[in-house]
């Protein structure tokens, strides 16, 4: 039985080798995100521990903020002078440097613009001379307070030179500084990894990066020879009591490196996300592939049965091929993987200057590749394994194919599978928990499950309707008819490029509804006539000057400047946004609020409004008082004196500005200014941007401009997912190509009988296009339908947090449905081509 | 049953031939393994004739048939088709000689099972684009006896069904000659005499050319007309052939030729 599995593997390559690529992709992709992260994580190590080489322990201050990566940004807290003489004091310490480091610097390069960054911070720090690593390339270090020196990263990017006057923005307004020294790190690095670096002296990093004179963000300490790292470590942890974080060098490096390892094992969930949708796609395909094999060989698989294999001998052939393919396409996947994990590595560490650990093979890599590969093929093989095996002994003796199965089974398994899925979905967004995530994921699973189940029934009505379209000419009718022969074989084509096009839709369909119910919203509550925010990088929200702030209320035909603070607080315990506005009332206008319990005045010192849904979850009501800490501040009570109904834009607690000063930023980061009327609106914003040109992240814009920035980054998040799910698409058009080479095979005596009574070459290859194109129209079809199902659940469910309205973005949907039927269109050239060589001799030919 | 409508005879040229072969040589493969399939066959298949072409297996009676209905390319000779020189012609210009001038009937898989009786009827000239002449439709389908098929599909149908189902479609387009390869090779002899007194009628009644490949005596003796191959030559002929002429003449051939090359 072996030898005849094998024989039959050797005689279907084709077929074999798509659906084998199939899985190949999937778990190129599984491995690949692995082979990734591990290679960036050692990197991180070899980088951090590179950074700490000098320092035997590390003193820092307990968080100010204590968030995790996801919820916020955690705000490190701050050590004073006297800590550092504490530290100095105890035996075995031959030398403390007290650091400063924080994000926010913002260079104004040789163009007059902010040097902007995709993500990595842009610190501010002490200059320390030539420690950690640090070399001088160019000048030297800053030794007045106006000197600046900055790494080769920022240099490049920023275009300056050393000699230049430069601006900096940090959490004080800008200042000028003369540009001495330019910097890289050992081993030719321009930074350690992409961030951007600007070196001041110590009283003017710790007045502008810290805003408080003689403190630090940490301590590097070098112990005195002989002093083991580990003892000196314990010993400045018993002098400087509760409150510190002291590490050794090496736990420093570390943690560091954990944190961004932590980071990197989020970016990696959501590549082995791809890849489990790749994977599902693929699992459709093998089906597929089995199950035509399965029939292609009843009467091969009836006469061992005659000739007396039993059912188990039959299962197991066909899961050894299964086995087969799942193994060579699980070790090729793996090699591919370690190449695209090479390659994506290789681009990272040249985007972020890191240099590169090496390749490595994780076990995890490994693993899963075999896991992923041999289980899925084993798991969609087992399906047509069964019914092979169900094959009667007497199939072998008779002409004809069996009749066509009814469908009442699967339609009603698909009907039930759906609605659970539905269920689920319904469900998990109406609750909260851990459980949402999961039941959503099963719900969209199950839901895909169910479609692909329903879809043969659905297959003929839809493929009958579909092909009217191309029923004009004959081969159009016949590629028609054929695409309706083997509902089944269709519909499961079909549901693959469902899964990627649904998906595709959901997310646009969930994107479109949130900017289309934010800008009606905002375009509603928006009575701002202009609205002052800043263009940053991501979790970083750019500042101006407060004492801005007059002089644009003097400015002609501005009636109101209300102004608004951002910072990160801890408010009764829980991490929090909060924000500062100096005009509530105005704000209200500005922004529609509505009152819904108290007063919406503008709050005292130690008074606050918050809004009504966050209130009620907290069980907070108007006279109650809530604590919140401000990271360069102390813990604060503060009385709840109005309620308002929370809208897209406010939801949260807003203070008055007594809560400033606890800012790391004490300064606006938007402004909300309404004209006079009959203003003239061009001069006035002329006038506002002649003020703001020492800010020049800040953008002067009226509601529409605003949005439509602001919305902006939601495209190019549907562009990446798109992107990314292209792949489950092109696997699906490996599906396709697929049957329909398979199906020319079926019908080479057809074909030639076609061609023999006058039917061309490119009439027949036109006659497999429509075959393929009523497939993958129909498939998209199916998604377009799915996914608009999905993201209107979705958004229905997300009402509460302001999803008001579905927006189903139908242009787009064109789109798809177009790409759907070009992609039938391009999955046919090659089984198209086959069929029109077909020899006409050898396809009639009966002995 | 009588013709509805006499049929257009007026093309009927009786000085050309249907179709002719001249020089005809057939060779599969080179050197050692060479197998030379016809070897200079000269032939002239009249019009409003029906033709059988018998042979013992491997004489290359198939083959003779695929290169005179432009199925297969010629090594050397010259077939007609008409007016029409086949050699020489591109895949698409053969393609528009088959639509246009042949009609063929298969032993087997001469249907395509989606399409109902009728619509293989109308096949040919569906990919033709032409509009089927309603009247000689019906005469054809009355002729075959399938009038209350029409809307089966192939499974729902007999082989002998089938067949007439075949057969009307090769005759439905008038072409200027049929070509059938052994039609009722795959028939019981009740429904293989059903096909043959067709294919006999379409020839009396409306003048229609027809060359049937066969090896079965009482096919053949439905013809006007037997040529006999044997080793890639002919080597015999018949005219008002019975069965009994038809198996005398070839046990004569297998005394003649008793190492038939296969092919």
């Amino acid at each position: 039985m072996l030898r005849a599995t094998v024989k039959s593997l050797l005689a279907r390559k084709l077929r074999l080798v798509l659906s084998g690529l199939a899985v190949l992709l999937g778990v190129m992709f599984v491995s690949g995100s692995f082979v990734l992260t591990d290679a960036l994580g050692r990197s991180f190590d070899n980088m951090f521990s590179s950074a700490m080489a000098e320092t035997d322990v590390l003193v820092a201050a307990d968080p100010a903020i204590d968030v995790s990566e996801l919820e916020g940004e955690a705000v490190p807290g701050l050590l004073r002078s006297a800590d550092r003489d504490t530290v100095a004091a105890v035996p075995g310490v031959a030398g403390v440097v007290g650091e400063v480091q924080a994000d926010g610097a913002r260079v104004i390069g040789a163009d007059g613009k902010v040097v902007t960054s995709f993500g990595p911070p842009r610190f501010g720090a002490n200059w320390t001379g030539e420690t950690g690593g640090l070399e001088l390339r160019e000048g030297r270090g800053p030794s007045a307070d106006d000197e600046i020196a900055i790494n080769v990263t920022l240099a490049e990017l920023s275009k300056l030179k050393v000699g230049d006057r430069v601006g900096v923005l940090t959490t004080k307004p800008k200042q000028m500084f003369t540009l001495v020294g330019v910097f890289g790190y050992e081993g030719g690095l321009p930074g350690r990894g992409p961030v951007h670096e600007v070196r001041f002296t110590e009283p003017v990093a710790q007045e502008l990066m810290l805003g408080t004179p003689g403190a630090y963000t940490s301590l590097s300490v070098t112990a005195a020879p002989g002093t083991d790292p580990a003892a000196l470590r314990d010993a400045i942890r018993g002098a400087l009591g509760d409150g510190y974080q002291v590490q050794t060098g090496a736990e420093a490096a570390a943690a560091i490196a954990d944190g961004f390892k932590e980071a990197l094992s989020f970016f990696n969930n959501i590549l082995l996300g791809f890849a489990g949708v790749a994977l599902f796609v693929g699992t459709f395909l093998i089906l597929n592939t089995f199950s035509i094999i399965v029939a292609q060989r009843t009467k091969e698989l009836a006469l061992s049965r005659a000739l007396g294999a039993s059912r188990r001998q039959v299962i197991g052939s066909v899961m050894v091929e299964a086995l087969v393919i799942g193994l060579v396409a699980a070790v090729l996947g793996l090699a591919a993987g370690v190449g695209v994990g090479a390659l994506l590595a290789e681009v990272a560490a040249s985007f972020s200057s890191l240099v590169l650990a090496g390749i490595g093979l994780p076990l995890a890599a490994v693993i899963s590749a075999f896991v992923v590969g041999i289980g899925v093929t084993m798991i969609a093989a087992l399906l047509p394994a069964v019914r092979a095996s169900r094959v009667p002994p007497v199939a072998a003796l008779q002409e004809v194919a069996t009749p066509d199965r009814p469908l009442t089974k699967l339609t009603v398994s698909g009907t039930v599978l759906g609605a659970l899925g539905t269920g689920a979905i319904a469900y998990g967004l109406a609750t909260d928990g851990d459980a949402v995530l999961w039941l959503l994921l099963g719900g969209v699973l199950a839901a895909f499950v169910g479609v692909a189940l329903l879809s043969p029934a659905l297959a003929r009505p839809a493929v009958s309707v579909l092909g009217r379209l191309f029923s004009w000419s004959v081969p159009g009718k016949l590629g028609r008819l054929n695409s309706g022969r083997n509902p089944r074989r269709t519909a499961i084509t079909a549901a693959a490029l469902m899964v990627g096009v649904a998906l595709i839709t959901g997310v646009n369909t969930i994107i479109t509804s949130a900017d289309r119910s934010l800008r009606g919203d905002a375009t509603d509550a928006f009575q701002a006539d202009l609205i002052i925010s800043g263009q940053g990088s991501p979790g970083m929200l750019p500042t101006f000057d407060e004492a801005l702030l007059p002089k644009m209320r003097e400015l002609a035909g501005v009636r109101s400047v209300a102004a608004e603070y951002n910072e990160q607080a801890v408010i009764d315990g829980e991490p929090r946004m909060a924000t500062a506005v100096t005009d509530l009332p105005t704000v209200v206008q500005d922004f529609s609020l509505v009152a819904a319990a108290g007063v919406l005045s503008q709050p005292a010192p130690g008074e606050v409004v918050v809004g009504e849904s966050y209130a009620a979850d907290s069980g907070l009501a108007v006279g109650d008082t809530v604590t919140a800490r401000l990271p360069r501040g102390e813990p604060t009570t503060f009385r709840i004196i109005g309620m308002y109904q929370a809208t897209p834009f406010y939801g949260g607690f807003i203070f008055g500005p007594d809560i400033v000063p606890g800012m790391r930023t004490p300064a606006p980061s938007f402004a909300y200014v309404r004209l006079a009327d009959g203003a003239d609106a061009a001069a006035a914003r002329k006038g506002l941007e002649a003020l703001l040109v020492d800010s020049p992240e800040m953008l002067v814009e009226d509601t529409g401009q605003f949005l439509d920035r602001e919305l902006g980054e939601s495209a190019q998040l549907l562009l990446m997912i798109q992107v990314l799910l292209g792949l489950a698409i092109l696997i699906a058009v490996l599906g396709v190509i697929n049957t329909l080479a398979l199906s020319v095979l079926e019908r080479t005596r057809e074909l030639g009988l076609l061609r023999a009574i006058g039917l061309s070459r490119a009439a027949t290859m036109r006659m497999v296009t429509v075959e393929a194109v009523v497939i993958t129209v129909f498939g998209a079809l199916l998604g377009v339908a799915v996914g608009i199902g999905l993201g209107a659940a979705v958004v229905q469910g997300l009402a509460d947090e302001g999803l008001k309205e579905l927006a189903i973005p139908w242009s787009q949907v064109g789109v798809y449905l177009v790409l759907g039927a070009l992609v039938g269109v391009l999955a046919a050239v090659l089984p198209a081509t086959r069929a029109a060589r077909i020899n006409v001799l050898s396809a009639i030919a009966h002995d | 049953m009588t013709p509805a409508a006499a049929p257009p005879l007026t093309r009927q040229r009786v000085e050309t031939a249907a179709a002719r072969a001249t020089g005809l040589w057939k060779v599969y493969g080179t050197g050692e393994a060479q197998v030379i399939a016809l070897r200079g066959v000269d032939v002239e298949l009249e019009r409003g004739r029906f033709t059988a072409i018998m042979g013992p297996s491997g004489s290359g009676k198939s083959t003779l048939m695929h290169c005179l209905a432009g199925l297969d390319a010629v090594s050397r000779g010259q077939v007609h088709v008409g007016d029409t020189e086949l050699t020489g012609l591109n895949d698409a210009g053969l393609t528009r000689l088959r639509r246009e001038k042949i009609g063929f009937i298969f032993q087997q898989f001469n249907l395509l099972p989606t399409l109902t009786a009728e619509e293989n009827i109308l096949l040919p000239l569906a990919i033709a684009g032409r509009k089927p002449d309603q009247q000689w439709f019906r005469t054809v389908i009355d002729t075959v006896g399938l009038g209350d098929r029409l809307g089966h599909r192939p499974s729902q149908l007999s082989g002998g069904q089938q067949q007439r189902v075949a057969c009307a479609r090769a005759l439905v387009s008038r072409p200027e000659v049929i070509f059938a390869d052994e039609p009722t090779g795959n028939l019981d002899s009740r429904s293989g005499a059903e096909v043959l007194g067709f294919l006999r009628r379409s020839v009396t009644e409306y003048g229609q050319t027809i060359v049937m490949v066969t090896h079965d005596a009482n096919a053949a003796a439905y013809a006007d007309r037997v040529v006999f191959l044997a080793d890639g030559q002919l080597v015999a002929e018949l005219t008002q052939p019975t069965p009994e002429s038809v198996l005398d003449t070839l046990k004569s051939l297998d005394r003649v030729a008793p190492a038939g090359a296969e092919h």
